[in-house]
């Protein structure tokens, strides 16, 4: 049998942690392998295990899965959570690239130097909040439903609700002008497998310090 | 009914090319919205058609879609270039992300300041032999067929042949490590649908030139 999934990462968000959220979101459990030296690097490179030379890496179902978008739409495609049809998952597409484009933004937040830290904040507030929360705020006026796609659960709602975490991180006022994100936040934080992995002790990482990101750097340069 | 997929962007690969090649490869014809001033681009924004206020747009089957994955993953899924089962989609998944990196680097290049070019070019040229051909070439070696996932013409193999081009734009000798690619690379090039994108007078667009990028930066200036 397969067994459970195996992520390869180093211990922090990055470009796993949307995997950790959606696998969580599955009710599915997961071990984790962390790199914490550069040799651990060397060692899965000299390993032949890593397609592109790079993590993330997830063993799940036999394959040796890199590219986290990839692993993503593997995961939420085997567990459901990638709509009915190819409409939705157009849509479901479109909603969670956007969302990508916005987490690398707040991701990058922590580690500004402080004298970089207002200005790359009030970047973040513009784009959140004129570019991006307003498209998901509309969404769910106009079909008043709790889910972004097809009244069900889908990726879309896990990632937008990873987002609007990491958004008030960053500013806790952020959704101030977003009634419907709000609920939407609460009412999806309240879905047991999701209401699990935001208790303190399960897999959800918390933010990179900047004093993190020296160690982070010699696992991979 | 619908009519044709049209595309809203420059006059120019950028963003957009990934998605020509793949309309093209499948045989879709399609029209195109050229972007020429700042002016446009803001009306595009203000009749609200840019769901993001970003282009790649591209009207399909009733829907104003953007994101450029969203729309390849789309087009791929209604034509069959997606494999054909979920451990097919992973492979082809994980190969054309990679190749996406690679082709990030060749976008972002004409945009590098002159001093930063030859350095630019040089990576391009490491990453492509050390890290991204070399995987091709073995899994073509491996199994041996013609298209790189189950045996049949998938996106993954439209993707490789639009970086292999690509590449060799900038770096003419880049494939002659790479048996395998070559004989790839004139296999795809031969296919009826891409035969055709090949030649003068497609909706191809030519490699960026300093024109492009001026329209870039004057429509897109912030």
């Amino acid at each position: 049998m397969a067994g459970k999934p195996k992520l390869h990462y180093f211990n922090g968000r990055g470009r796993m942690e949307t995997t950790r959220w959606l696998l969580a979101a599955a009710g599915v459990e997961f071990e984790e392998c962390f790199l914490e030296s550069k040799d651990d690097m060397i060692k899965l490179l000299n390993n032949g295990v890593l397609l592109f030379q790079q993590v993330p890496m997830v063993e799940i179902d036999g394959m040796k899965m890199v590219q986290s978008r990839a692993i993503c739409n593997y995961i939420a495609a085997k567990y459901n959570l990638y709509g009915k049809d190819l409409k939705q998952r157009a849509l479901i597409d479109m909603y969670v690239e956007a969302l990508m484009d916005l987490n690398e933004l707040l991701m990058a937040h922590h580690l500004q130097p402080a004298d970089k830290k207002e200005q790359h904040l009030a970047t973040i507030v513009d784009k959140a909040t004129n570019r991006y929360f307003p498209v998901y705020e509309k969404v769910l006026k106009d079909h008043g439903q709790d889910f972004l796609v097809g009244n069900q659960l889908s990726r879309a709602d896990v990632q937008l609700l990873e987002t609007l975490l990491m958004a008030e991180e960053c500013k806790p006022d952020l959704l101030a002008k977003f009634p419907l994100l709000q609920s939407f936040k609460a009412r999806t934080s309240n879905i047991p497998t999701i209401k699990k992995f935001l208790q303190p002790g399960s897999q959800r990482k918390p933010p990179l310090q900047e004093k993190d990101l020296p160690k982070v750097m010699k696992i991979f340069y | 009914m619908s009519g044709k997929p049209r595309l809203t962007y420059l006059n120019g690969r950028g963003r957009m090319e990934p998605v020509r090649w793949l309309l093209a490869a499948a045989g879709v014809e399609f029209e195109e919205v050229f972007l020429e001033t700042r002016e446009q681009y803001e009306k595009l924004i203000k009749d609200g058609v840019l769901l993001f206020q970003q282009v790649p747009l591209v009207e399909i089957d009733g829907m104003k879609m953007v994101q450029t994955r969203a729309i390849l993953s789309y087009i791929a899924g209604k034509y069959n270039l997606y494999g054909k089962d979920l451990k097919e989609r992973a492979l082809i998944d994980m190969y054309v992300e990679g190749i996406a990196d690679l082709m990030q680097m060749i976008l972002m290049f004409p945009f590098s300041p002159p001093e930063a070019k030859e350095k630019n070019l040089d990576s391009i040229k490491e990453r492509a032999t050390n890290r991204y051909f070399p995987v091709f070439e073995k899994v073509l070696k491996q199994h041996g067929q013609d298209f790189l996932v189950g045996n049949k013409f998938s996106w993954a193999d439209v993707q490789l042949i639009e970086a292999i081009l690509a590449v060799e734009e900038k770096i003419p000798s880049v494939l002659s490590g790479f048996p395998q690619l070559q004989a790839f690379k004139i296999k795809m090039s031969n296919m009826p649908t891409i035969k055709k994108f090949l030649q003068p007078g497609s909706p191809r667009k030519p490699p960026p030139d300093e024109r492009y990028v001026e329209t870039v930066l004057k429509v897109f200036k912030k």
